[in-house]
């Protein structure tokens, strides 16, 4: 059982990683702010909250399990606020 | 062993490109992922009180106030120094490198360490975090001097207002935002903010935490619902601004010259009540922070920004 919890955990993280190489090779690859944003916002939230599922098995402080998922919600909240915010002061300029 | 190299790495390529910049926010921008990654070298190192305190002050509210300067000094900003400038800038920046390696290297081994005496004296302060102990006991001094300069630096902004926009309001009104992700993130956050300050300044007597950092999340807090225009900046004559900001370092003054009439040492606490004594320090010196902090990032009275 904890074989798989723990293969089940390091997938989820590598899919993050994954997700994250993405969201940077669209950052640094794609043309315009508009779609350099999108790809580092959807990467990222992705990314994280995949990172943040394979680590709840592995949590042990009291409260760490809600407290990670807590990060993902507050970057989630963060990042869809700011990506609007540069994306409309990219279009003024 | 992989990773800290990585992040050694990383931080020195994010140094050598704040310093290499060539726009002012551009430098700014690098100089607050520097201070994230600083701050990852710290917990790595196992010290997460100064990791909390780098990321919140040292990369939010510096990059914060430094993204408000390069924006104030404008074009100013951009003109690149001269010849002679940059030979100095050069110059200083490679004495202090050398410095600091030479200090670093030139410790005798093992290095001294005054953390055995920490230990054994903890107990007496009450408090469960070595590095509480220290910042509020046994070097309370030196925390005092900080909070001071604090104030000294918010006078110092305030001084460079103009004559006619003296006792208006700091900083310049920002426009109301009714909706948008603004308008959502400053009624959203605050609440979570707010709490997670008074976590972070409790739990620092026996966990990483404590004023300062609760302080910058609580201006962070603040100065969003400012951005958003959903409160209005405070005047500098307002006599509770004045009160709020002065009263967490002259509290700590009152009870330091306490501890010299009844101790018969300056910041001495007497025994049994050290805890009570430091917390009510600690509760008072994170609200003069925060609004400090809060009112040194909207910058003085009558500036545009």
């Amino acid at each position: 059982m904890s074989l798989l919890v723990d293969a089940a955990s390091i997938a989820a993280i590598l899919a993050g990683l994954v997700f994250f190489a993405a969201g940077t090779a669209g950052l640094l690859r794609f043309p315009d702010a508009s779609s350099r944003l999108h790809a580092l916002t959807k990467a990222d939230h992705l990314g994280l909250g995949l990172i943040v599922l394979g680590l709840l098995p592995r949590a042990d402080a009291v409260g760490g399990a809600p407290r990670l998922v807590a990060v993902w919600l507050l970057v989630l909240v963060s990042s869809a606020a700011a990506g609007p915010l540069l994306a409309r002061l990219a279009r003024r300029r | 062993m992989i990773a800290d190299g990585l992040i050694a790495a990383a931080i020195l390529v994010v140094a050598m490109a704040t310093v290499a910049a060539r726009g002012a926010f551009t430098a700014v921008a690098l100089f607050i992922a520097y201070g994230l990654l600083l701050s990852f070298a710290w917990v790595r190192l196992g010290a997460p009180d100064i990791a909390l305190t780098e990321a919140a002050i040292g990369a939010g509210l510096s990059g914060a106030l430094l993204l408000g300067a390069a924006a104030r000094a404008g074009r100013a900003a951009e003109r690149p120094p001269g010849r002679a400038m940059t030979a100095a800038i050069a110059l200083g920046c490679t004495g202090v490198t050398v410095a600091l390696a030479a200090a670093i290297l030139l410790l005798p081994d093992p290095a001294p360490s005054l953390a055995p005496q920490v230990a054994a004296n903890m107990a007496t302060t009450g408090l469960g975090n070595p590095v509480a102990a220290v910042l509020m006991a046994f070097r309370g001094l030196d925390t005092l001097l900080e909070s001071a300069v604090l104030v000294l630096a918010v006078i110092a902004a305030w001084s460079l207002a103009p004559d006619e926009a003296w006792g208006g309001p700091s900083g310049v009104a920002q426009p109301m935002s009714r909706d948008g992700p603004l308008a959502l993130l400053a009624r959203l956050l605050p609440p979570l903010g707010i709490l997670a300050a008074v976590h972070i300044l409790w739990i620092g007597k026996d966990a990483p935490g404590g004023k300062f950092q609760a302080a910058a999340i609580l201006a962070a807090m603040w100065m969003l619902a400012w951005m958003a225009g959903r409160v209005a900046p405070p005047q500098v004559s307002a006599r509770w601004l004045r009160v709020v900001v002065a009263a967490g370092p002259a509290l700590f003054i009152a009870i330091g010259m306490l501890g010299w009439l009844t101790e018969g040492a300056f910041l001495a606490y007497p025994p049994g009540l050290a805890l009570p004594i430091i917390m009510v320090v600690e509760v008072a010196l994170t609200a003069s922070i925060a609004v400090a902090l809060a009112l040194l990032v909207m910058g003085p009275p009558g500036r545009r920004a």
